[in-house]
C-alpha cells in the first residue's frame, strides 16, 4: 500500500470520499480550513457536492437534509463553528439520520484562540445541543488514525442512523504524517428505506421529523434513543491500555495528549517511575471498563488535558472512589509538556521515588 | 351519483389544525393540486417550517421533512444537492422566513439554488400567539408590539419578493393574495410556474402569498380579507417581479 | 542506535521554512521511517514568524511538537532568540549567518554558521537558501543522503516544479559542501 505524507486535515476528506462520502456542507474557520478546500477540489469530478455554506447553522441544516435524502454526507468546523452547528445537531439526533461531524478544536471560550485545545470534551460528549441525546465520538492521535476513524464514522452513523463526531485538535489537523488508506471495513448496514427520495407514487411519504407534540409520544421516542445508545455503549467502546499493570500512576489522555503521555512514560522509566496509560479512543461512550481491574495499588488516576479539567469528570466516575483521581492541563492553546506530566507525576507520588 | 368534488391526491386525508378561516389551506391545496397536475407528486419532496405550517409533513402526499425554525432553505439544498431530479419546495411563514431564516433564504437565492419557496405572509407570528412578524404593517397591533408597530422602534416592514428580486440567482418571483376567488385562481398559476421554473432547472423560485391570520389579528374570517386587501396590498403589491427569460 | 531526530525549522514566512520541514519528513517517510511534521499556523504565518516541528524516528511518534529539539535550523534572527532555549544539551544549532549578525549564547550547544542566502545567490536564487541550509543539515545529521532529500523535491513541490530541479540540486550539494 502506498504511503503518502499527508495533513491531518486532508486526510479527513480522503478518508471520507473513500468511505462513500460525496456531499459536504462547511463554512471556514481555522484551523480546519484544508478539509472544506479539498473537498471543493475532490468532491465535484467525483459527481459529489460541496457548499460553501453561508453559515455554520445552514452547513449543519443542509447536512440534515443530505442525510435526509439518503446520502452519505459530512460537515466539519472548528470549537465557535461546531457550537453553531448544536441546533442541527439536536435535530439529527432526534430524527435519527447518519452523518459525520468533524470539530478540529481549537482554544476557547468565545473566539478565543485558534490554537489547538480539547476544551470541547463536555459539548461532544453530553450531547451538545438540546435534549437527552448522545452520540458517538471519536478521538484519534494519529493521521492513520484519524483516516480509519473517519472510514469507521460512516458506517457506524449509517448502522445506528446516528451523528457522529470526529474529535480532533488543532493539531491533528494541521500536522502531516505518513497514512496508508486501507480499504473500509463494510459493516452489514439497513437499508435506508426511510429516506425522502420520493414516494414514486408507490408507498406512504416519508417522513424525517424531530417533532412529538404529545409527551405520550416524544418519550417513547427519547426511549428509543437511549436504548440505542446502550447497545452502542456495549459494542462500540474503544480504548487502548499502555503499561498499567502495577503502574504507580495512570494518566488518562486523548488525542494528541496521549503521545504527549507516551513521551512522559518514557521520562518515567528512566526514573525508575511507572506510568501507565488509558487512552479512550471513544470519549462518548466513555471507556469505563478500562478502569475495571486497575491494581488498588496505583496511586492514582491522572486525568491530562488540553483544557481546563472536562474528562476528568468521566474519570472519576470511571474511578468512583476507589483510587484518587488528580488532573493537570494545560489551555487557551498551550500544550503540556512531557516534562510537566512527569513533575506532576512525581508530585503526587511524593517525590518519593 | 356523479361525482361533483374530488380532494385532490395531492394531500393526504388528515385533516388541517388550521384555525377557522385561516389561508394556509387553501395555499396546501394550490401546491396540491399543481404537484399532481404537473405528474410530479412523487418525485417531490417538501420541507415543513416552524410556524403554523408546522405540521405540513402531515398534510402533503409527498415524502416530507420537518427543519428547524428558518433552515428550510438549508435543509432543501441539502435534499437538492442530493436529488437534483426530484422537486423540492419549502413550505415557510414571515418569521421563519424573514426573521430567524433571512441567511438561509438569501442565501439559498444567491445560489440560485433550484428549489421552489412557498412563504406565506400574514404580518404576524401565529402558531406562538401574534407576536410581531418581520412583515408586520407599521401601526398594527401584536403581543410584542402592544401600541403597534412603530418605525422607529421596531423599523419598518420587509418586502422580501423585492430583495429578493436584486439577487441575479433568483429566477422567478411573484407576490400573490388568496383573498378572492379570482386572485386564488392568479396564485395557482404563479405557483405552478415557480415549479416549472424549477422543472426546467432554471434556478431559485419563490411564491410570497398574502394571507390572513383571524384568530392573531382578532377579526372574523371576513373582516381579515378586507383588512388584507386595504393595509397589506399598498404596501405589499401583487405581481411578477422576476421571471427567466424565454429559452 | 535507534534513530529519532527532533528538529525545528525556524524562520520567517516567505523563506521556505515550512518546506525544509516537508522536504525533511518526505524523505524520511521514503526511508522507511516514521515522521511527523507540525507546522505554526495562523496570523503568524503571514508575514511573520514561521516555523515547523519535524520528527524522524525508528520508534513510533509521541508527541509530535518538539520542545527539546536534536537541532535548531534558524533562519532569522527572531527565530534564534524565541527557539536558542528549545535544544537539548549536547544538541545543534545551525545558524543562517547571512540575515543573523549575533552568536549563540549557549555554550552546551555545538553551533553552525553558514551564510546560506549568499551561496544560494551564487547557484543562481536566494530564493534556493532554505535548500542549501537542508543541505548542509543532512550532510551534518548524516541520516538522510542528498540524493534521498532531492528525491523528495518533486513528492512535495509537485511536477510543475520540475525545471527548479536543477537549482535545488546545486543548492542541495552546495549546502552539503559546506560541512566538509
Amino acid at each position: 500500500m502506498e504511503k503518502l505524507l499527508m495533513k491531518g486535515n486532508e486526510a479527513v476528506g480522503a478518508a471520507a470520499i473513500k468511505a462513500g462520502c460525496r456531499h459536504f456542507f462547511g463554512y471556514p474557520i481555522t484551523p480546519q480550513n484544508e478539509i472544506p478546500e479539498y473537498m471543493a477540489k475532490e468532491l465535484p469530478p467525483l459527481g459529489g457536492t460541496f457548499v460553501q455554506a453561508e453559515s455554520e447553522i445552514a452547513a449543519i441544516n443542509m447536512v440534515y437534509g443530505a442525510a435526509g435524502a439518503g446520502a452519505r454526507v459530512m460537515t466539519s468546523s472548528s470549537s465557535p463553528g461546531i457550537a453553531l452547528k448544536q441546533e442541527g445537531i439536536s435535530y439529527i439526533a432526534a430524527s435519527e439520520l447518519p452523518c459525520v461531524i468533524v470539530n478540529m478544536m481549537r482554544s476557547s471560550p468565545g473566539l478565543g484562540g485558534i490554537q489547538p485545545a480539547q476544551a470541547d470534551y463536555f459539548m461532544a460528549t453530553r450531547g451538545g445541543g438540546n435534549g437527552d441525546y448522545y452520540m458517538p465520538v471519536y478521538a484519534p492521535a494519529s493521521i492513520q488514525e484519524t483516516v480509519e476513524l473517519v472510514m469507521e464514522a460512516f458506517e457506524v452513523a449509517d448502522f445506528y442512523c446516528t451523528p457522529v463526531m470526529i474529535l480532533g485538535d488543532g493539531m491533528i489537523g494541521q500536522m502531516m504524517e505518513s497514512v496508508e488508506f486501507p480499504e473500509p471495513k463494510k459493516r452489514n448496514l439497513p437499508a435506508k428505506d426511510w429516506a425522502t427520495v420520493g414516494t414514486g407514487g408507490k408507498r406512504k411519504p416519508n417522513i424525517i421529523n424531530s417533532l412529538r407534540i404529545e409527551p405520550d409520544v416524544l418519550e417513547p421516542h427519547i426511549q428509543k434513543l437511549l436504548d440505542k445508545y446502550e447497545v452502542i455503549k456495549k459494542d462500540e467502546t474503544l480504548y487502548e491500555k499502555v503499561n498499567c499493570e502495577d503502574a504507580d500512576v495512570i494518566a488518562v489522555a486523548y488525542g494528541t495528549i496521549s503521545r504527549v503521555v507516551r513521551n512522559a512514560i518514557k521520562k518515567c522509566e528512566e526514573e525508575g517511575i511507572k506510568l501507565g496509560l488509558i487512552r479512550p479512543i471513544t470519549l462518548w461512550p466513555f471507556p469505563f471498563a478500562a478502569f475495571e481491574e486497575i491494581s488498588p495499588n496505583t496511586k492514582a488516576f491522572l486525568s491530562v488535558e488540553m483544557s481546563a479539567g472536562q474528562m476528568v469528570d468521566d474519570v472519576k466516575i470511571a474511578a468512583n472512589g476507589r483510587i484518587p483521581v488528580e488532573f493537570y492541563g494545560r489551555y487557551g492553546g498551550n500544550v503540556p509538556k512531557p516534562d510537566e506530566v512527569v513533575a506532576k507525576v512525581k508530585d503526587i507520588l511524593g517525590g518519593g521515588k | 351519483m356523479s361525482l361533483v368534488f374530488e380532494k385532490t391526491k395531492g394531500l393526504t386525508d388528515v385533516p388541517f389544525h388550521y384555525c377557522p378561516g385561516c389561508t394556509h389551506g387553501i395555499v396546501h391545496r394550490l401546491v396540491a393540486e399543481n404537484l399532481v397536475e404537473l405528474g410530479v407528486l412523487g418525485s417531490t419532496i417538501g420541507v415543513a417550517p416552524v410556524g403554523c405550517a408546522v405540521f405540513a409533513y402531515n398534510y402533503f402526499n409527498c415524502d416530507m421533512q420537518e427543519a428547524a425554525h428558518g433552515r428550510a432553505p438549508a435543509v432543501a439544498t441539502g435534499i437538492k444537492r442530493v436529488h437534483p431530479d426530484n422537486v423540492v419546495f419549502t413550505y415557510q411563514g414571515d418569521g421563519d422566513l424573514a426573521a430567524i431564516g433571512t441567511a438561509e433564504t438569501v442565501h439559498a437565492a444567491v445560489r440560485g439554488e433550484n428549489i421552489t419557496i412557498i412563504f406565506i405572509n400574514n404580518a404576524i407570528y401565529g402558531m406562538t400567539g401574534g407576536q410581531m412578524a418581520p412583515t408586520t404593517l407599521i401601526g398594527q397591533k401584536a403581543t410584542t408590539a402592544p401600541y403597534g408597530r412603530q418605525k422607529e422602534v421596531q423599523g419598518s416592514p420587509i418586502r422580501v419578493s423585492e430583495m429578493l428580486a436584486t439577487l441575479e440567482g433568483a429566477a422567478f418571483i411573484e407576490r400573490v393574495s388568496v383573498d378572492s376567488p379570482g386572485n386564488v385562481r392568479k396564485a395557482k398559476k404563479a405557483i405552478k410556474k415557480a415549479f416549472e421554473c424549477q422543472i426546467q432547472k432554471k434556478g431559485f423560485s419563490m411564491v410570497e402569498v398574502l394571507s390572513t391570520c383571524p384568530t392573531n389579528w382578532g377579526m372574523t374570517p371576513v373582516d381579515s380579507l378586507t383588512w388584507l386587501e386595504e393595509n397589506m396590498m399598498p404596501y405589499y403589491p401583487l405581481g411578477n417581479i422576476r421571471t427567466p427569460e424565454e429559452d | 542506535m535507534a534513530l529519532n531526530e527532533e528538529v525545528i525549522f525556524a524562520g520567517f514566512g516567505g523563506q521556505g521554512v515550512l518546506s525544509m520541514g516537508k522536504m525533511l519528513s518526505y524523505a524520511g517517510m521514503m526511508k522507511g521511517k516514521n515522521v511527523s511534521w507540525l507546522p505554526s499556523y495562523g496570523p503568524e504565518m503571514r508575514g511573520g514568524t514561521a516555523n515547523c516541528s519535524v520528527i524522524v524516528s525508528d520508534d513510533l511518534i509521541g508527541s509530535p511538537v518538539v520542545t527539546e529539539a536534536d537541532t535548531l535550523v534558524v533562519m532569522n534572527r527572531p527565530s534564534l532568540d524565541k527557539f536558542e532555549k528549545s535544544v537539548k544539551p549536547g544538541g545543534i544549532i545551525i545558524v543562517n549567518s547571512s540575515l543573523i549578525d549575533q552568536k549563540v549564547k549557549r555554550d552546551d550547544v555545538t553551533v553552525y554558521y553558514f551564510p546560506v542566502n549568499e551561496i544560494a545567490t551564487e547557484c543562481g536564487s536566494a530564493k534556493a537558501a532554505n535548500m542549501v541550509m537542508l543541505g548542509a543539515y543532512v550532510k551534518l545529521k548524516g541520516f538522510i543522503s542528498e540524493a534521498d532529500l532531492l528525491g523528495a523535491f518533486l513528492k512535495v513541490f509537485g511536477e510543475g516544479k520540475k525545471n527548479l530541479l536543477p537549482l535545488n540540486e546545486k543548492a542541495v550539494a552546495a549546502g552539503a559542501e559546506l560541512v566538509k
